[in-house]
């Protein structure tokens, strides 16, 4: 699959921002700090600037308030009503937190809770397409929720660093959802070496003569499908990547947090400020891969 | 509304392809860009249409592929490989997965005659659809941005203003070799039906669990080129007739 850069920066912003705002929304940060309150606006930030470069690879944006009508069947539209939502509490909560300088819990939790169910959403939309074999797991919902939980708890720990306040607890939520997010990721990843669902034969059902290869494309260039879907890495950068997003998007921010659990408030914000760029910087590599590595089911009429 | 209508639909319209007499000549390909960039919805563009990069939309598209029964030999000459051309439109799938994912309910399949399309005017062109489509049946309008398909010539086959034999999609009507044929696959006595049970018609990618509509007949078996009995060069003994004078006369010259 082409991996557009609208999409990647937006799971990836958007994930952050969900993160952050779940972990906020359990009220374990104390709002008086102006380092909280700016959390509050980040993760909002975070999540509006997702949505709006989503909408920068549509071919008609000004009809994309339509999307929100199909809830019904298509989690492409729940994902854009939750995303709505969700920023009711978030909002509340945010405002709150800035001007008085206080926590709603109801409110807080209801935001962890539409937060979630966004993310959830989101990766629904990849893991319910049967024709992109890669994606078509529970394990891509899985993937999607740790991300985010280990970006949001990550941020929160910094935030807690910056503002002075407990931030231990956070550390570890964060290494513990770290270490899970890439276990299963690397399931995720493994399972690209499954034999293919569809194949040329299947897609012909001319299985029965004999092996499949295609002869002639429909035409001599590339097309909107294969530009779209025929997008293809090499094996081996691709295991190069994957070790890349590894190591900055996991190994790394799990040391610099157990560092950071030895340092004193201002040396662990510094630490785990590195944390977080290297954490984003793993996660960018590991959405372009989503991308770059899946294959679809239509690339079996076009030879690739 | 993006909810599959109750299965299955009292008609199911679509296409039955024989991979046994299509030659690929491509010009269903044409004819289909030809009736559709000026009828249903908006016109199919192409990008640098003169230029070396020229691309475009196409709502059929015609593949060719190899087939190569084991232990053949890739070259044709043996006889054992076989060409198969390989016309490719929308499947006007019972369990159209491109209908259900659209987000905002462009995309919809009829609930009197099974036929999915896409109103151009609710879509955002999202490419979704697309994505959730396995046979590539779905292609974006660059031009337009709204998501383009074969839209069964759906201008067509109901229009009264046509004279009755060219009330069937243009790829059908204009095929020479007759390899497309149009109807009703939900009664079992329309002649798509009948064809389908005589030949063994078949439904592509059936694991993906699309319920196409449209089936494909296989090439009927081929003769090999090693059980043909080669031409006779200079034995003539066999000749009978007029063949066997001239073969006499010919001789005593």
């Amino acid at each position: 699959m082409h991996p557009a850069y609208s999409i990647i920066f937006f799971t990836t912003s958007s994930g952050l921002g969900y993160g952050l705002a779940a972990m906020l929304g359990l009220g374990l940060l104390d709002p008086s700090s102006a380092w909280v309150k700016f959390a509050h606006v980040l993760a909002l930030a975070l999540i509006a600037g997702g949505l709006l470069s989503s909408t920068f690879h549509l071919g008609n944006p000004q009809r994309a308030w339509r999307a929100l009508s199909q809830w019904r069947s298509s989690w492409l539209s729940r994902e854009g009503v939750l995303a709505i939502l969700t920023f009711v509490p978030l909002a509340i909560s945010a405002w709150f937190a800035v001007f008085e300088s206080t926590h709603l819990p109801l409110i807080g939790l209801l935001g962890t809770a539409g937060a979630i169910a966004t993310v959830y959403c989101t990766s629904m939309i990849y893991a319910s397409l049967r024709s992109i074999q890669a994606w078509n797991t529970p394990l891509t919902s899985t993937c999607y929720l740790l991300f985010a939980g280990a970006g949001g708890s990550l941020l929160a720990a910094l935030v807690a660093a910056c503002a002075g306040q407990t931030s231990w607890h956070f550390a570890l939520i964060a290494i513990l959802l770290l270490a899970a997010t890439w276990v299963a990721k690397t399931q995720w990843r493994n399972r690209l070496d499954e034999a293919p669902l569809s194949t040329p034969e299947t897609a012909t059902g001319l299985g029965h003569l004999g092996k499949v290869r295609l002869f002639e494309r429909p035409h001599t260039n590339e097309n909107y499908l294969t530009r779209e879907m025929g997008f293809r890495v090499a094996r081996k950068h691709a295991d190069k990547l994957f070790r890349i997003a590894l190591v900055t998007g996991g190994a790394i921010p799990v040391l610099l947090l157990l560092v950071s659990l030895l340092l004193g408030q201002g040396a662990a914000a510094v630490v785990l400020a590195l944390a977080v760029l290297l954490h984003a910087l793993g996660v960018l590599v590991e959405r372009w891969l989503f991308f770059a590595e899946a294959r679809h089911a239509v690339m079996n009429y076009y030879g690739g | 509304m993006t909810c599959l209508p109750s299965q299955p639909t009292p008609k199911k319209l679509g296409l039955v392809i024989d991979l046994d007499v299509c030659v690929g000549c491509h010009a269903c390909v044409v004819s289909c860009k030809e009736w559709n960039t000026g009828g249903y919805g908006a016109a199919l563009s192409d990008q640098d249409p003169y230029g070396a990069d020229v691309s475009g939309t196409f709502l059929n598209r015609v593949h060719s592929f190899e087939v190569l029964p084991e232990g053949a030999e890739v070259a044709a000459e043996r006889g054992h490989t076989r060409l198969v051309h390989f016309p490719k439109s929308c499947l006007h799938c019972e369990n159209a997965p491109c209908v259900t994912v659209c987000p905002t309910g462009a995309s919809y399949k009829r609930a009197d005659d099974g036929i999915v399309l896409v109103d151009e005017d609710m879509c955002i062109g999202c490419g979704l659809c697309a994505w959730a489509c396995p046979y590539g049946a779905r292609e974006m309008d660059i031009a337009a941005g709204v998501m383009k398909k074969c839209t069964l010539c759906v201008d067509r086959i109901y229009n009264e203003t046509l004279a009755e034999e060219d009330r069937v999609p243009s790829c059908v009507r204009t095929c020479p070799t007759n390899a497309r044929h149009f109807g009703d696959l939900a009664d079992p006595n329309s002649s798509v039906s009948k064809m389908v049970a005589e030949r063994g018609g078949f439904d592509l990618m059936p694991e993906q669990g699309t319920l196409p509509v449209n089936k494909y007949l296989p090439p009927r078996p081929k003769q090999r080129l090693e059980d043909i009995k080669p031409l006779a060069a200079t034995d003539t003994s066999g000749a009978k007739g007029l063949f066997a004078w001239v073969d006499s006369v010919l001789e005593r010259l």
